[in-house]
């Protein structure tokens, strides 16, 4: 009887895990101060999440990427993003910048709530995990100017 | 206050509303700085677009025009014998679509009317959604209203139909959270990855999309953003996307039909 209630309770959580949760995180002024995951990110790994088409970075934005031949200018270039801004408000701007600027074009990267309409394989899914935030958030940090 | 004036307020107040769900603030473009995508194309696109031996657009039409005088369903009848030659009876038809159908109390886009008239006056099973049959006759209709301006009916009944697509280009939806007019009314002729981003004018459809490397539809084309947005797509036929098209062309009113239209 034990182990069958406990089996159930396993059923009942595998929906959960699929829609996998997000790290809790706290926001002060208009920045997140702390690191999503409690580590730093890596700068070099955060390069690659930048430039990868599914990121969806340099649809919008251009910055110092010499090999990438598509890069967007509907937003402000990367380059000196590191001097414009402190790491907390970057990953903010990351997270949710829709919570500076609710008409904002730039997507909430870590986020799954109030959205419409979301395609089935993205359905749960931030558009970055949380170690992808620290690493873009590391990166942006070495653009100073 | 004018109702003009009264919006611009309501507009300029909305930023002051923290944490509400605000419309987007995109304004709509004026009329005489509208330009159709025809205008960003290369040199050599334009010219495929506009000479019609080289148009692949073209195939699709005249595959259009053997299905507009070839007999279907149980009517025996053709397209050409109630209608007779499409170059005068269909001149200006596509360019009033999507049109108010007092049936069933909605707008009817282009392959929706010829549709309609399939079951109702041929007795034939209608074309799917997308087909090559649907789409090349579709495209012959639509090739009549060519050089004509784009004019929406002047039809009250049209008006709700109008705002609901309009709210639905506005409304922010998929993973990416961002809405039709972001792009096309707020940032048309920037460059997304490279791409200029158009004004989304539909004076071309059914058009050769040298992506698809097939006559597409304007359904077809939502359908494209939509994924682009990481949004669930609504079904080929939905009431959404007729309701878009509506606003769309009301929103390219005057525009020159280009049908068939070719894009990269």
């Amino acid at each position: 009887m034990m182990r069958l209630a406990a089996t159930t309770v396993a059923l009942l959580a595998a929906p959960a895990t699929a829609q996998e949760a997000l790290l809790p995180y706290e926001i002060v002024g208009d920045t997140i101060p702390k690191s999503l995951t409690g580590a730093p990110g890596d700068a070099e790994r955060g390069r690659a999440v930048v430039v990868k088409r599914e990121s969806t970075c340099l649809l919008c934005h251009s910055g110092p990427f010499p090999e990438q031949r598509f890069q967007g200018d509907l937003s402000p270039s990367l380059k000196g993003a590191g001097a414009r801004w402190s790491e907390g408000e970057l990953r903010l701007r990351l997270v949710d910048a829709a919570r500076l600027n609710p008409a904002t074009i730039m997507p909430s990267y870590y986020r799954i709530d109030g959205l419409t309409r979301v395609a089935q394989n993205y359905r749960g899914k931030p558009v970055l995990t949380a170690e992808q935030i620290e690493d873009v958030v590391a990166y942006l940090m070495t653009l100073k100017d | 206050m004018t109702p003009a004036t009264r919006f611009a307020v309501a507009i300029a107040a909305l930023p002051l509303v923290a944490g509400a769900v605000l419309p987007s603030p995109a304004a709509e473009i004026p009329l005489n700085e509208r330009r159709s995508a025809y205008e960003d194309m290369s040199r050599d696109n334009k010219a495929m677009q506009d000479d019609d031996t080289s148009n692949p657009g073209i195939l699709g039409v005249l595959d259009g025009e053997m299905l507009w005088s070839t007999p279907a369903g149980a009517s025996g009848k053709s397209c050409a014998d109630c209608h007779g030659d499409a170059k005068s009876s269909m001149k200006g038809v596509a360019a009033r679509h999507p049109a108010f159908d007092p049936v069933s109390g909605r707008p009817l886009d282009l392959e929706q009317r010829i549709n309609l008239s399939r079951q109702q006056d041929q007795k034939a099973p209608p074309f799917a959604a997308e087909s090559k049959e649907l789409l090349a006759l579709t495209a012959y209709v639509a090739m009549q209203s060519r050089g004509e301006p784009v004019a929406p009916p002047d039809d009250p009944r049209l008006a709700p139909f109008i705002e609901i697509g309009r709210a639905l280009f506005n409304a922010r939806q998929g993973q990416l959270n961002l809405s039709c007019a972001q792009c096309h009314d707020d940032n048309w002729g920037k460059s997304l990855a490279g791409n200029v981003v158009p004004q989304a004018h539909p004076t071309g459809y059914p058009i050769y999309r040298l992506e698809w490397q097939s006559l597409g539809s304007l359904q077809r084309r939502l359908r494209n953003c939509m994924i682009g947005m990481r949004a669930e797509p609504y079904a080929y036929g939905a009431l959404e996307y007729v309701d878009m098209e509506l606003y769309l062309m009301w929103r390219a009113r005057g525009m020159k039909m280009e049908t068939p239209g070719v894009r990269p």
